[in-house]
């Protein structure tokens, strides 16, 4: 199987992602958007270390699952509590710096 | 030589003003007689040292008293000294003298002042200052005095500041002064630089070691401070309109006294001048214009103060004429001034007299054959007359005389220029002084029938009397064997090797007596024998019409000065606005904007924000995309 359908795959996904994160208002979608990218490029990563027959690659790809999963923590943790302060999940209420 | 006096002769003047001037109204009813008192007490310890000066050697003379040490700064040292030497006090007797006279006589003219303590407060601040600028004993110490001078003749040509012509020529007497200043200060500065030194004896000794273009450069700057203060072409312009003040003032201040301290700023620097001689002939060439100059405009004055004063510029013109001759001129400079102050101070006062008489009419037109209403002031105003005209044995024949023989006797085309220059200015003032008396003593009446001349009180007339007596004896006794030359000789040496006779003292006296009778003939013929209107004719010629506004200086100096000065001003506050503040407005300006355009991307949305981050990131690969195709 020809290893550039996976990037084609990755760079759909990338796309969906970031189209996600720019329309969509309801912060937990915007988060899963976010993970989606963080996983277009995780794709992407291990595609060109096959590509390429060596490890870099995959060395940033777990890289990229450590940062993930911290990403996910905190960032779960502020939209619970902003959820819990305002009854709201839309990230444009949360526009305090502006006004 | 030490004495501890000297210091009372500032104090006691010094005192009085301080006292009147912080005691405030509580002083009207005496603070005037403390004031003479005060005046009169400093012209006694001025005899007393006086008589001590007489009775010791010619070269023993000199007293000195260091009152403090005032600036020292590494080798630059300089103590609040002074020095009183036989040249200072010709200039002590005649300030503290004249001017005790003149207190007395202010005591009745200023009697209907309701602000006659103020004035005798500036009256003693004068005496104060200029007898430190005369006694100082360094150029610093003689500044001190020059500008306090300056100061007291500010306020008492602006005394009657309600009128604000009179407050405007009391600025511009002040502004033409601080012309001047700056050259004394400047000189100062040069003396400091060359010579290390500002004190009198200390720039006499060093003098010979500076380079004659340093010691030109510091005389050309003395002589700019003498035109300022003694109202010398071409700073001259403040004086006629100095007589804004009132009339003692522009006797003591005005004739006599402070307009003299530029004669005795060149003759006490006598030793920079004899080694400078371009400066030398430069004052000498100023005194020379001046002396026409103010004649000129004294033949067109119907003002009998504007008169006076044009005259007192015409007569300064000669001292400084005679100090820029040299070793030879100086005595004779100091003799003219001395007398000057004599019978100019009584003129002036006489004119005061009749002022008072006449209601504060100062027009001569409007006098005419007051000689019968009154005497006394007619007297000793004649007196004076004949003392400035030159007539012997009165003062003026002696001083003036001696000028223009000097003058004369300086050889080759200088002496003649200068000597027929002095020789012409007698004749014009012979005119002009014929004119003053003949058109306010004699003729008919052209005054109002509202108008009630008459006599002044013996307050005022004393003063005048004993001042008439000076112009009548001073003369005579300062020549009776050579005695003022010989007083002076230790601080003025006379240098016989120049002296060549081109002109015989008879024939100069001779030649000046015919031109001084022609000009009083003219005089007589104009002005005694025809009718003088009432309102000066219109119809005369350009030169009369020049000469009534003051030969133009006004004009000159606001086309030179004023009108460039101003639209200098007006265009740096353009420039101080335009640019300078724009700058700094612009600066905000624009930070202000680009803010606020800036400010539109903030939308507090995160989802622009993160659409902005990724334009930002595709743009970023369309770039490298293009560059590395």
């Amino acid at each position: 199987m020809n290893s550039a359908n996976y990037l084609y795959v990755a760079a759909l996904l990338f796309t969906i992602g970031s189209i996600g994160v720019v329309v969509r208002r309801n912060a937990i979608v915007v988060f899963m958007c976010i993970e989606l990218m963080l996983n277009a490029a995780n794709l992407a990563f291990v595609t060109f270390a096959r590509i390429n027959g060596n490890l870099d690659g995959q060395v940033m790809a777990f890289f990229t699952m450590v940062v993930a999963a911290c990403e996910v923590v905190v960032g779960l943790a502020i939209i619970v509590t902003i959820y819990r302060s305002r009854r709201s999940a839309s990230v444009d209420d949360a526009s305090l710096l502006k006004r | 030589m030490t004495s501890n006096l000297l210091v009372y002769l500032i104090a006691l003047p010094l005192f009085g003003s301080a006292l009147l001037l912080l005691a405030g109204r509580k002083t009207d009813k005496w603070g005037h007689l403390l004031a003479t008192a005060l005046s009169a007490g400093a012209f006694g310890v001025g005899l007393y040292e006086f008589s001590q000066m007489l009775s010791r050697a010619n070269d023993q003379r000199a007293v000195t008293q260091k009152l403090f040490s005032w600036i020292s700064v590494g080798s630059f040292q300089v103590d609040a000294g002074l020095m009183l030497d036989q040249l200072s006090i010709c200039f002590v007797l005649l300030i503290t003298g004249v001017g005790t006279l003149i207190h007395i006589y202010s005591i009745a003219y200023m009697s209907h002042d309701r602000d006659r303590r103020r004035f005798f407060a500036y009256l003693n601040l004068f005496i104060a200052a200029m007898l430190l600028l005369v006694l100082g004993d360094s150029y610093l110490n003689l500044y001190v005095g020059w500008e306090g001078v300056g100061l007291a003749s500010y306020l008492l040509i602006g005394f009657w500041n309600q009128k604000p012509t009179y407050a405007t020529a009391a600025k511009k007497a002040f502004v033409a002064n601080r012309v001047g200043d700056l050259g004394l200060s400047l000189a100062i500065m040069i003396s400091f630089a060359t010579l290390g030194t500002v004190s009198f004896a200390g720039v006499k000794a060093h003098a010979g070691q500076a380079s004659t273009g340093a010691l030109t450069a510091i005389g050309i700057m003395l002589l700019v401070a003498a035109t300022g203060k003694s109202a010398q072409f071409p700073l001259q312009a403040w004086l006629g309109d100095a007589m804004a003040g009132p009339t003692p003032v522009s006797a003591l201040i005005h004739a006599a006294t402070m307009v003299t301290a530029g004669v005795y700023l060149i003759i006490r620097s006598n030793f920079i001048f004899d080694a400078a001689p371009t400066a030398q002939l430069l004052v000498a060439i100023i005194g020379a214009i001046t002396l026409l100059f103010g004649a000129v405009i004294g033949m067109a004055k119907d003002d009998i103060k504007k008169a006076l004063a044009a005259s007192t510029m015409s007569q300064i013109g000669y001292m400084v004429l005679g100090a820029g001759l040299g070793p030879v001129g100086y005595a004779f400079a100091i003799m003219h001034l001395l007398t000057h102050g004599f019978f100019k101070a009584g003129m002036f006062l006489g004119a005061g007299s009749v002022m008072h008489g006449m209601d504060d009419e100062v027009n001569m037109r409007r006098y005419g054959g007051l000689r019968k209403y009154m005497p006394i002031t007619f007297a000793t105003f004649g007196l004076g007359y004949l003392a400035i005209i030159g007539v012997p044995p009165f003062a003026g024949f002696y001083s003036k005389d001696k000028i223009i023989e000097v003058a004369f006797n300086m050889g080759g085309i200088k002496g003649v220029t200068l000597g027929t220059a002095a020789l012409l200015g007698a004749a014009i003032t012979a005119f002009y002084m014929t004119r003053v008396v003949v058109m306010t003593f004699a003729g008919n009446k052209r005054w109002d029938e509202k108008a009630h001349p008459h006599e002044s009180p013996a307050l005022m007339w004393v003063p005048m009397v004993l001042l008439a007596l000076g112009s009548v004896a001073s003369g005579f006794l300062f020549t009776h064997g050579n005695s003022l030359v010989n007083w002076l000789a230790p601080v003025v040496a006379p240098n016989p090797a120049h002296r060549s006779e081109m002109l015989k003292p008879a024939v100069v006296s001779i030649l000046a007596l015919v031109v001084v009778l022609i000009g009083v003939g003219i005089a007589i013929m104009k002005y005694l024998r025809a009718d003088v209107p009432v309102v000066a004719p219109e119809d005369v010629s350009i030169f009369t019409k020049i000469a009534r506004r003051d030969l133009l200086q006004d004009d000159f100096n606001e086309a030179v000065f004023m009108r460039p000065g101003q639209k200098l001003t007006q265009a740096l506050v353009l420039t101080d606005s335009a640019v300078i503040d724009g700058a700094v407005r612009g600066v905000a300006r624009m930070t202000k904007g680009s803010g606020s355009v800036l400010r539109n991307t903030q939308t507090g949305f995160v989802r622009s924000y993160a659409m902005w981050i990724l334009l930002g990131a595709i743009g970023l690969i369309a770039a490298i995309w293009v560059v590395t195709l």
